[in-house]
This record gives structure tokens, C-alpha cells and sequence, in this order.
């Protein structure tokens, strides 16, 4: 990868940093409801996967799911402005933070049912391979979605119809509170091995090291070897949500891992050894500060949706005689999806 | 016309679907190898004519419906048999929270034109595999549900649903598919959320849909022996549901009963009757009734599954007190 490249890599975890602790601030100032999954400490999987999959590659995660958008086509003033729940958003407010998408950029969500994700993210794979798009498709999720019927389902069909597909397992080895060794009783990697399935265990604090474990098994899915499997150790330093007190954790074990940090390790392990220089990387920090504070005016002074949006896309073609309305004493009403009443 | 019967006409529907649009795929269990092709038969020999398009797939319905979406989203028409309609409960995550939901919820942005099949009533086999989840799928919006009654409405209204850019729940009733009917060589559909008229009349509107329906037009034809004239109104879609037809027929007989299989706590009849008296309060000369299931897990002994269902008879009894009570 050229200098270019490298930073890139860099400047987009400097953004999912950044955009994070923003929107962490934003929650703390109720103009974020509901559930805010954080990703500090993880930037390095989705950069680093995100990287070294083409443009158009079909992909899928769970609700931590900010760093994917940015990475996967959206801008931080759209994540931002759909977070504040506005008609700017990624989801025109509709999804929130844990549905995140571009599916103009083949980012096809995040998804809040753990483990639910994964027999859609193969039905994906499946289609590009009848298709013959060439298309691959990423399945990020968590490592307690490992244990849930459809993760078991999901493998089982990749592997069956040997569908050009990955499943990498963002393994930041809580669930919620729950600790990896009190939610599965056998190593990760043995998950896949039931399944026949091509497995690497990843250094999820090592940009480059997820970014050449993705180029080996995009490989395998682009040259017709079917799915493979990645068990990415990694770490969030925050709470499971911005609702969790974070008890459970020690603070030197997150202190720990805090000194294996996925951007301070790559500028000093790599980027600096390389001949960058600190002033550049400085440069790029006040750039995606200066763009996550333009996101959070952007997304404040964004409007909210439409109330006579409300209806729009429940289905995508016209629909007629749907009770829509609530009030007494009214026929059924006509409406037209996809448009205002 | 050439009669056929229901199982027939939802074969043929596939075939032509299939045979006009190749990304028309079907997977499910035991629809290739098992006795020639499906448990009850639908798909046999569709394999053969269609070998890459028509899949067995493991048991895991969860994934059926699942991945059928995924492959929706990604260009395909998938459609996706449940082996019987007890065994959607199995997917009820994927259909409720991700079938349903993925184009509202992405603001428009995701289309899942799929289809659920699935077999839906009773047959000696007990609580576990003898039900009606009418009430159940209609709840839902972001899908659409049919219930087709007769061979005519099978084809026409699955070939709708394979047709249609929104997810589709087939509910093909169990105890019709060997029943026949009438069904052009030529091609037709028949669209989703129209009802139909079954029958003319005008002493009492009955409002009804796949078994019941034609229950319904039994108990037509034995109370026109003695001289009432039964309207039967067939919604064939539950979702969206079009009440017109039952509204402008009970502004003309002022007595309506809605016939339902399913069990009547909290289901469709409920919801029918609710908006029927909202809507034509001032024509009725009755309540509206009811006729449902009863509300008990379903036995497997003969006379007691009997008893919890409603058939024929039981509609020629609500229509008789009905007509006799005065209000
Ligand atoms: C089916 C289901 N059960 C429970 C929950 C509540 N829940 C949300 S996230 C979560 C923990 C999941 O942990 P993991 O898969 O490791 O993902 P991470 O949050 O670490 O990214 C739980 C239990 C849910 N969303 N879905
Ligand atoms: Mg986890």
C-alpha cells in the first residue's frame, strides 16, 4: 500500500475516533435517544477490512455499526444528522443508530437482532453468485452472535452452496457484560471448523493485519473457494452502550488494551517509521475534527422527517385499502407509498 | 374451462413465473428428492424442469426465510416454502423483524420482492402442526398476506405475489388442495387486496377467505333450499384488506357474519367486525357476528378436532339465529 493509502487508513480510524466521542457527547446532551453502541477501540476492523474489499462489495454488520457507514460510503454528516434522528440522515431518521445504510454504496445496514443478519448477509452472497456479479459479501458481527441459531444456520448454508462470503467476527470478547469464557464453551475458530470452514484467528488492534487477512479470504471468495471465517480480536474501551455503566470491566484490563491502541500503533509502528511526518498526521486530526464538527452543526441544524412521511416505504409499490389511520370512523384510507399522501 | 385443482394451479402459477423471469428461484425442505418433490406436493417435478432454481435446503426455516431475503435485497425472487405454517414460528424473527421491516425501516432504500409459502391448517396431526395463523401474519405491516380459496385465486394470486416488489405471505390452505376448479389455459393474475364476490344475495353478507370460504358457500347452498340467499364475500387477501365489498353488500342485507378458521380471540374476525361497525354502524340491523375457531390447542382425536373448528353447518346456524333474533 502507498503513503497515500496508509494515511487513508489512518484518517478514517481518526474519524470513527472522533465521530464517536462526539456522538457520545451528543447523547450525553439528549440530542441522541435511545441506544448508542460505541466503537472506540475497534476502528481497526472496518478500516482495515473495509480496505481491502472492492467499492461494490455487498456488506453487512450489527448495530455498532457508525464506523461502517464511514467507511462504507457515507459521509460523517449523514451517520450524524440520522443518530439526531433527522430527514438528512443515512435512514432519513427512520433506523437510528443501530441501521445505519447506503445501500447505493452495497452497505447494507446494520442490524439490531443479534445474530439475525447472518442468513440475510448469505442470502446476499447467494444472489451475487447466481448472479454472477462477482460481487463478495462481509458479515461483521459480534462475538456473542456466535451462540444463536442463525449464526449455526447461516455457516451451515454458506458452506453447503459454497457462497462467496465472509463472516468475520468482530470478537471484542464481552456481550454486552457477558465475558467470551461465560457465553461459549470452545475457542472461536473450533465455531467454524464444524462447518468445514477456511479460519484465521486476526490481531483486531493491527489495521494491516485485518486488512491482509480480508485480502486472503477475499480471495478465496472471488476465486469460487467458498466462505471463510475471521476471528478478530479486538477490544471496545467503552461500555457495550452509552446506557452501560461499565462495571464488569476492570480498569486495567481497558487500560491494557488501551496501550495496544489501533491508531496510535499504526502511526508509530508503521506510519512514522515510513518517513510520515507527526505534522501531517496532526494535520489530518484537526481535519476530522474540523469534519465531525461540522457533522454535529449539520446534523442540529438538519429538520426532523415529515410527519406525512411516516407512511412512505412500508411497501415499496402503491398500496390501496390499508387501514392506516388510526381515528374512528373512517373508511379505509387510500395512500401511495413512496410519496406523501 | 378446465377444472383443476388448487394444489395444481399453484404448480402451474410457479412454473410460468419461473419460466418468464429466471431470477424466479425456490428453495425448501424436501421439495426435490422427498416423494418426487415436496411434502404436499406442490413443487414436484419442478425440479426437474427448473434443477438449479428449485433447491432442498437444510431444516433451519430461520434460514429459509433469512437468506431468502438476503437474495431478495441482492436481485433474486426467491420463493420460500415452509414446509407447513407451524414451522414459520421458527422464522418468526426474520419475518416479523426483518422481512417486514427492511424497506420501511431503510427508508426505501431496501426492496425484498420474496415470497412465503406455506401450507396453513389442520389434518388429524394435533396442536403442534394443526393451525391458523391468519390473524398472526395479517398483523404485520411491510407484509402482505393472501389466502386464496379457490384454484383460480391460487394461480392468479401467487403469481401476483411472485410478481410484486413487496415480501408476500402465500397462506395456501391445507384442506383445499385437492379441491378443483375452474382455471383458464390463458394467462391471468389476479391482483392483491381486491375481495370478490362468491356468491349473490341478499338475506345475510358473509365475509370469508380460504377454507371457510368455502364452507361459506356450502352453507349457501344448503340455506337457499330454504329460501335465504346468502352474499359471500371473498376477501382473498387479509393484508391489505379491502372491506369494500363487504361494506357495500351489508348496506344492502344489514346483517353481516365473518367466517373465520382461526381461533377467535384477537383475530382477524375481530378486527373485521371492529371496522365494519365503525364504518356502517347505521345500516346494521344486527351485530356482527362472528363465526372462528375455538380458542384451545387443536386435539388430535377425531370428533375433538372437529369440534373446534367451524364448518358448513356451523355457518348455516349463525346465519339461521341471526335472522331470527330481534333486535
Ligand atoms: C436476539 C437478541 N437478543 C438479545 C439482544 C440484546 N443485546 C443487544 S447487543 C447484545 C450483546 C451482543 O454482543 P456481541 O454479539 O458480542 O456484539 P458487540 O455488542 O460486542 O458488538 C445483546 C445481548 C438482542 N439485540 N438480540
Ligand atoms: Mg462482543
Amino acid at each position: 500500500m502507498d503513503k497515500d493509502g496508509l494515511l487513508n487508513l489512518y484518517r478514517q480510524m481518526q474519524l470513527i475516533r472522533a465521530f464517536e466521542d462526539a456522538s457520545a457527547q451528543q447523547y450525553t446532551r439528549a440530542k441522541i435517544g435511545g441506544f448508542l453502541h460505541l466503537y472506540n477501540g475497534q476502528e481497526a476492523v472496518a478500516v482495515g477490512a473495509s480496505s481491502a474489499l472492492n467499492p461494490d462489495d455487498d456488506v453487512v454488520c450489527n448495530y455498532r455499526d457508525h464506523g461502517w457507514g464511514l467507511v462504507r460510503g457515507s459521509t460523517a454528516r449523514e451517520v450524524m444528522a440520522e443518530l439526531f434522528g433527522r430527514a438528512t440522515g443515512t435512514t432519513g431518521g427512520r433506523g437510528g443508530s443501530m441501521h445505519v445504510a447506503n445501500v447505493k454504496h452495497h452497505f447494507w445496514g446494520g442490524y439490531g437482532i443479534v445474530g439475525a443478519h447472518l442468513p440475510l448477509a448469505t442470502g446476499l452472497a447467494v444472489a451475487a453468485q447466481y448472479l454472477g456479479t462477482g460481487r463478495i459479501t462481509l458479515c461483521s458481527m459480534g462475538d456473542g452472535s456466535t451462540n444463536i441459531g442463525t449464526f449455526h444456520a447461516a455457516l451451515n448454508w454458506a458452506k453447503l452452496w459454497n457462497a462467496p462470503i465472509i463472516f468475520m467476527v468482530e470478537n471484542n470478547q464481552y456481550a454486552m457484560g457477558t465475558p467470551y469464557e461465560i457465553h461459549s464453551p470452545v475457542p472461536m475458530s473450533r465455531k467454524a471448523a464444524s462447518y468445514d470452514m477456511y479460519s484465521e484467528d486476526v490481531d483486531g488492534m493491527d489495521v494491516m493485519a485485518v486488512r491482509e487477512a480480508l485480502c486472503r479470504v477475499a480471495d478465496r471468495a472471488r476465486t469460487g473457494q467458498g466462505p471463510s471465517f475471521l476471528n478478530v480480536i479486538t477490544y471496545r474501551y467503552r461500555g457495550h452502550s452509552m446506557a452501560d455503566p461499565d462495571v464488569q470491566r476492570s480498569k486495567e484490563e481497558i487500560n491494557l488494551w488501551k496501550q495496544r491502541d489501533p491508531i496510535t500503533s499504526f502511526a508509530s509502528n508503521v506510519l512514522l517509521k515510513k518517513g510520515v511526518t507527526t505534522a501531517e498526521l496532526e494535520a489530518i486530526d484537526a481535519a476530522v475534527e474540523a469534519e465531525v464538527d461540522d457533522a454535529v452543526k449539520f446534523a442540529d441544524a438538519s429538520p426532523e422527517p415529515a410527519r406525512d412521511t411516516l407512511f412512505n416505504y412500508v411497501y415499496q409499490q402503491p398500496v390501496e385499502n390499508m387501514q392506516i389511520d388510526g381515528s374512528l370512523f373512517k373508511p379505509p384510507t387510500l395512500y401511495r407509498n413512496g410519496h406523501a399522501r | 374451462m378446465p377444472e383443476i385443482t388448487y394444489k395444481e394451479a399453484l404448480k402451474r402459477a410457479l412454473r410460468e413465473e419461473m419460466t418468464r423471469d429466471k431470477n424466479v428461484v425456490i428453495w425448501g425442505e424436501d421439495i426435490v428428492a422427498y416423494a418426487g418433490g415436496g411434502a404436499y406436493g406442490v413443487t414436484t417435478g419442478l425440479a426437474k424442469e427448473f434443477p438449479d432454481r428449485v433447491r432442498d435446503v437444510p431444516i433451519a426455516e430461520e434460514a429459509i426465510v433469512g437468506v431468502a431475503l438476503g437474495a431478495a435485497m441482492g436481485g433474486l425472487r426467491p420463493v420460500a416454502e415452509i414446509m407447513t405454517v407451524n414451522f414459520t414460528l421458527v422464522a418468526w424473527d426474520q419475518i416479523v423483524q426483518h422481512v417486514a421491516k427492511v424497506s420501511h425501516m431503510f427508508n426505501g432504500q431496501i426492496k425484498a420482492p420474496m415470497v412465503i409459502r406455506t401450507p396453513n391448517g389442520h389434518g388429524r396431526t394435533a396442536a403442534t402442526h394443526s393451525q391458523n395463523f391468519d390473524g398472526w401474519f395479517a398483523h404485520v405491516p411491510g407484509l402482505k398476506v393472501v389466502v386464496p380459496a379457490t384454484p383460480y385465486d391460487a394461480k392468479g394470486l401467487l403469481k401476483s405475489a411472485i410478481r410484486d416488489d413487496d415480501p408476500v405471505v402465500v397462506l395456501e390452505s391445507i384442506n383445499l388442495y385437492a379441491t378443483k376448479g375452474e382455471v383458464p389455459d390463458a394467462e391471468y393474475i389476479v391482483p392483491i387486496g381486491v375481495s370478490d364476490y362468491k356468491r349473490r344475495g341478499s338475506a345475510v353478507t358473509i365475509v370469508s377467505w380460504g377454507r371457510m370460504l368455502v364452507e361459506s358457500l356450502k352453507a349457501a347452498e344448503l340455506l337457499s333450499k330454504e329460501g335465504i340467499e346468502l352474499e359471500v364475500v371473498d376477501l382473498r387477501s387479509l393484508r391489505p384488506l379491502d372491506l369494500s365489498l363487504a361494506l357495500e353488500s351489508v348496506r344492502q342485507t344489514h346483517r353481516i357474519i365473518v367466517v373465520e378458521e382461526q381461533m377467535r380471540t384477537v383475530g382477524m374476525g375481530a378486527e373485521i367486525a371492529a371496522s365494519i361497525q365503525e364504518m356502517a354502524f347505521n345500516d346494521l340491523d344486527a351485530p356482527v357476528a362472528r363465526v372462528s375457531g375455538l380458542d384451545v390447542p387443536m386435539p388430535y382425536a377425531r370428533n375433538l378436532e372437529r369440534a373446534t373448528l367451524p364448518y358448513a353447518e356451523t355457518v348455516v346456524e349463525a346465519v339461521k339465529a341471526m335472522i331470527q333474533k330481534q333486535y
